[in-house]
Formats: C-alpha cells, sequence, structure tokens
C-alpha cells in the first residue's frame, strides 16, 4: 500500500488516498486531506466528519439520506460544504474507506 | 410444545417454513407462519407487465399453495415483536409466544420518502413497476403513449432486484423499437452509483450495453425532489433531468414493524450478523432475506441461497451446537437485454461478477457476463422453478456457495 506525508506523519492511504487506518486520523490530517481537495475546514465540517466517523465506526452504512436525517447538516448544505462528490470528498477527509455502494 | 414462529411468508419464510417442517418433529415442535396478505406475487415477472408480456395472473397465486402440512399459518397484520419477552403482538391483541424466531418481512417500496414522488402525476406520468399496481398502471400507460423523455431513476440503495431497472431500459428500447417508434423516445437511466452498477467489471459489461441501445447514462444523481409542474427531477447538487414519463425506483424500507419495535436501523433493516444471520442483538432470532442489513443484494437468489445456511445454522442454535455453516453473501442474478437476450451474473460479499459459464465449469449452459439466447430461456424457466422447487424448499442444482470453478479472472 502507498504511504503518504500527511501532517509530518506517515500514513497508509489507497490508491485513491483514503485512508487504511481510520485510528490514524488526526484533525491536522483531516485539514491537509481537505486542502488537496480544496476545501477549508470549519467547525461546522467537523461536525459533519464527526458524525461520518462515528457512523463508520459503528458498521453502519453512510447514504446521502442518512446524512440528511441526521440533525447534524441537511444534504443542500452538505453538498456546498463538500462540492462535486459530498460523500466521496466527506469520507477521505473523514479518515474512513470510500463508501462501497453494495447492492 | 416448543415453537418457531416465522413472521412473514414471502419467499424467504415460505422456503423456511417448507425446510424446517422436514427437521422438526411434529409432536416436538409447532411452527407458525405470519403474514398480512393472502396471495403470493411473483415478483421478478413484475418486470415484464409494462410490456405486455406478462398480465397480473401471471404473477399472483394463493400463498397457501405453498404452505407444507403441519404448519400454523395466521393471516394479521403484526403490531409489535418484544423480543425481551419472546412475544409477538398481533394486530387484535393476540399474543404469540416463541423459543425461535425467523423474521422474513422483506422489504417495501417508499415513494413517500422522495418529496414529490407521489404528487398529481403519480400513476399518470410517473410510475414504479415494483408493485403490481404500478406495472399495471405503467402497462396501460404504455399503450398509448405518444413518445418523449422516458426517465428511469433509482431513489437510492439498496433496492430490491439490482438488476431491474437495467433490465427495464433494455425492454423499453426494444419494446419501442418493435412498435417502430424507437426515434421518438429518449431513454435515460439516472442512478446514484457511480456508473450503469457497482462492481467494476459488471459495470463495464453493462454501461457497454446501454451505449449500444443509445440509452443515456446520469451517474452519481442522489435525487432530492420531483418537480410535478415542471416535470424535472432535481438532485442536491442542482442537477435537473426532465421527464415526459418517468419511472422511477423509490426507496426501499423494511416493515414498519421492525420500526415499532425499535429492531430496525434508519431504513428499518434489521442487524443481522452476515455470516451467521443471527440477529446483532438476540440469540434466539434470526433474519433472511430482505428484512436483514446484509451487504449484499436484496434479491430472492439471496434468499434462496441464505434459506440453506439458515436451515442448517437455527438446526445447530435448537441443538445447542456451534455454528456450522457460514453465508457468503451470494446473489445470481439473470439480466434480460431484449430481444430474446439475457446475460446472467453471479457474485458475493467479496468477488466481483466476473465472465464464465455457470453453473457447470466449461459447459455452461449458461455464460456469464455474455448476452446469450440461453441465459434468456433461464430466466423465462424460472418461473416455473421458483414456483413449483425453490419455495417448496427443494434441493436446486446450484451451490449456495458461490463456485469459483468456471470463472476467467
Amino acid at each position: 500500500m502507498p504511504t503518504k506525508s500527511l501532517a509530518g506523519v506517515n500514513i497508509e492511504v489507497t490508491e485513491e488516498g483514503y485512508m487504511i487506518n481510520s485510528s490514524d486520523w488526526s484533525e491536522d490530517i483531516a485539514k491537509e486531506i481537505a486542502k488537496e481537495e480544496g476545501i477549508e475546514l470549519t467547525d461546522e465540517h467537523f461536525k459533519v466528519l464527526e458524525f461520518i466517523r462515528n457512523k463508520v465506526a459503528n458498521g453502519e452504512t453512510l447514504t446521502i439520506r442518512g446524512i440528511n436525517k441526521s440533525g447534524v447538516v441537511d444534504a443542500k448544505t452538505f453538498y456546498k460544504m463538500f462540492p462535486g462528490a459530498p460523500l466521496k470528498k466527506a469520507t477521505k477527509i473523514a479518515g474512513v474507506a470510500k463508501p462501497e455502494s453494495c447492492i | 410444545m416448543k415453537k418457531l414462529l416465522i413472521l412473514g411468508a414471502g419467499t424467504a419464510g415460505t422456503m423456511m417454513a417448507n425446510k424446517m417442517r422436514k427437521h422438526l418433529a411434529r409432536d416436538e415442535w409447532e411452527i407458525t407462519i405470519v403474514d398480512q396478505f393472502k396471495t403470493h406475487y411473483y415478483q421478478p415477472g413484475f418486470l415484464f407487465i409494462p410490456f405486455g408480456i406478462y398480465t397480473k395472473s401471471d404473477v399472483i397465486k394463493p400463498k397457501s399453495d405453498f404452505f407444507p402440512v403441519g404448519v400454523n399459518v395466521i393471516y394479521s397484520k403484526i403490531d409489535k415483536i418484544q423480543p425481551e419477552n419472546n412475544n409477538v403482538l398481533l394486530e387484535d391483541g393476540k399474543v404469540l409466544k416463541y423459543d425461535f424466531m425467523i423474521i422474513a418481512t422483506g422489504c417495501k417500496t417508499a415513494p413517500e420518502e422522495v418529496d414529490g414522488l407521489k404528487g398529481n402525476l403519480w400513476y399518470k406520468e410517473i410510475f414504479d413497476f415494483y408493485t403490481v399496481e404500478g406495472a399495471t398502471a405503467l402497462a396501460d400507460h404504455f399503450k398509448t403513449w405518444k413518445g418523449g423523455e422516458l426517465v428511469v431513476n433509482v431513489s437510492e440503495l439498496p433496492y430490491k432486484c439490482p438488476v431491474a431497472p437495467l433490465e427495464f431500459v433494455f425492454y423499453a428500447d426494444a419494446f419501442f423499437t418493435e412498435r417502430g417508434m424507437r426515434d421518438k423516445v429518449n431513454i435515460t437511466y439516472v442512478t446514484p452509483m457511480p456508473g450503469a452498477f457497482t462492481k467494476p467489471r459488471a459495470t463495464k459489461m453493462l454501461g457497454e450495453l446501454l451505449e449500444e441501445k443509445n440509452i443515456n447514462l446520469i451517474p452519481d444523481f442522489a435525487i432530492m425532489e420531483v418537480n410535478n409542474e415542471e416535470k424535472k427531477i432535481i438532485d442536491y447538487g442542482g442537477t435537473e433531468v426532465k421527464f415526459d414519463c418517468l419511472v422511477s425506483i423509490p426507496p426501499n424500507m423494511g416493515d414498519e414493524v421492525i420500526e415499532r419495535s425499535g429492531m430496525g436501523d434508519d431504513m428499518n433493516f434489521v442487524p443481522t450478523d452476515k455470516h451467521t444471520l443471527q440477529s446483532g442483538k438476540y440469540e434466539n432470532i434470526f433474519v433472511i432475506g430482505d428484512a436483514a442489513n446484509l451487504p449484499t443484494s436484496k434479491a430472492g437468489s439471496v434468499a434462496h441461497f441464505a434459506a440453506d445456511i439458515l436451515e442448517e445454522n437455527l438446526m445447530c442454535a435448537i441443538e445447542g451446537r456451534p455454528y456450522t455453516a457460514s453465508f457468503d453473501g451470494h446473489a445470481n442474478c439473470y439480466i434480460e437485454t431484449g430481444y430474446g437476450k439475457g446475460t446472467l451474473i453471479d457474485f458475493n460479499y467479496d468477488t466481483e461478477p466476473l465472465p464464465g459459464s455457470f453453473p457447470f465449469p466449461g459447459l455452461g449452459p449458461f455464460d456469464l457476463l455474455k448476452v446469450s439466447r440461453m441465459n434468456h430461456y433461464g430466466k423465462v424457466l424460472f418461473r416455473w422453478i421458483y414456483w413449483h422447487i425453490l419455495l417448496k424448499g427443494k434441493e436446486l442444482p446450484i451451490d449456495s456457495e458461490m463456485q469459483m470453478a468456471g470463472k476467467k479472472l
């Protein structure tokens, strides 16, 4: 697996840049990944990231609907905060695996 | 008398009633199955109704035709499950006790979950084909439709029979071509997935088929609302797609009884161990079919393969032995591609659909990830197999565990 230096730490990532070990994550790392995605993180962003990390840690599936119903952020704002592909970007910055749409 | 209770008499519940009645002595075990409806629907047949190939009578039979002798059948709504007390309350207040329970309450479409979907145009210019009502209404609509923008939209994952919407657009292409009006119908497939399907090889193969058939693909579309006045669907990112006829695959949710009982996730699916099929929380409760939150397709084939596993593991649990069977998420889907041809995919939790032959390595007769006439016959024959073999819990010459033999990496 490739590694990447983020916030002064060597982190294992996938080919697409998703962190392998979610426990390596820190707020500084999040800020660096976000910068690469062209996003400046605010407190609001961190609330969403925390929600995503908790969901994933509980083994739950992430969906736009789930985010919309979370009470943390509505889907429209979520799209504005992580423009383009919000779930893909937000999970990358949250240091969790890319959401697999298994059907 | 000990009691095995089965909630839901669809594909999974009916198969389990048949399987378990053979194992459990009738003087020791009482088996009861509960369902609110008396009609069994052959759901794979719904796809054919809008195109006039099947009618309603081709896809329905009484549920009672498929229950084995020696099973109590109760037709009633279920009010609540009380897993802490091993109780199930029925609508009329009756209480059912159980030693072991199988939850097979399935899932269903929830069009009210998308704003505007069930608006003025519902069953006028907006349809689903996952209910017999929607499929027959669409059949009537197509009979006189003059053409225009035909938009097929998958609301969100997971949904039943993941390939059905693709089969629908393939059939639509053939249907309107045969009627000599394909040039008047623009077909667009709008999906929340990043491509035609999820896994790389199937996505490539099915994506090429869409292109070949001149069907537009709009991926990564998370629907926010349907605008009935301007006849368009809008996603959260602001993308808009105009339609003259919208065929929607609404969100799929588990039964409300799961929500009332506080046993589900936010889509009312029951957390379930993906290998043992035991409920995540209760030792004497097992979950099978669409009701479970397993990370595999919501499909009859999955319920069928899982039934073999559950049959074995439930006997282990009843006899106090460690589990001997492990479910691998095996799914097997015939995909109709129109003009009397079809393709086939076979996959599980870990292995994506691969090309090759099925079920006999090198021989077939079916071809994986390839369009052939034989694959179409497989689908046509399947209805007979479903009614006469599968629901009765009899053996089919297909392993419940996915096989790598015959597949090309």
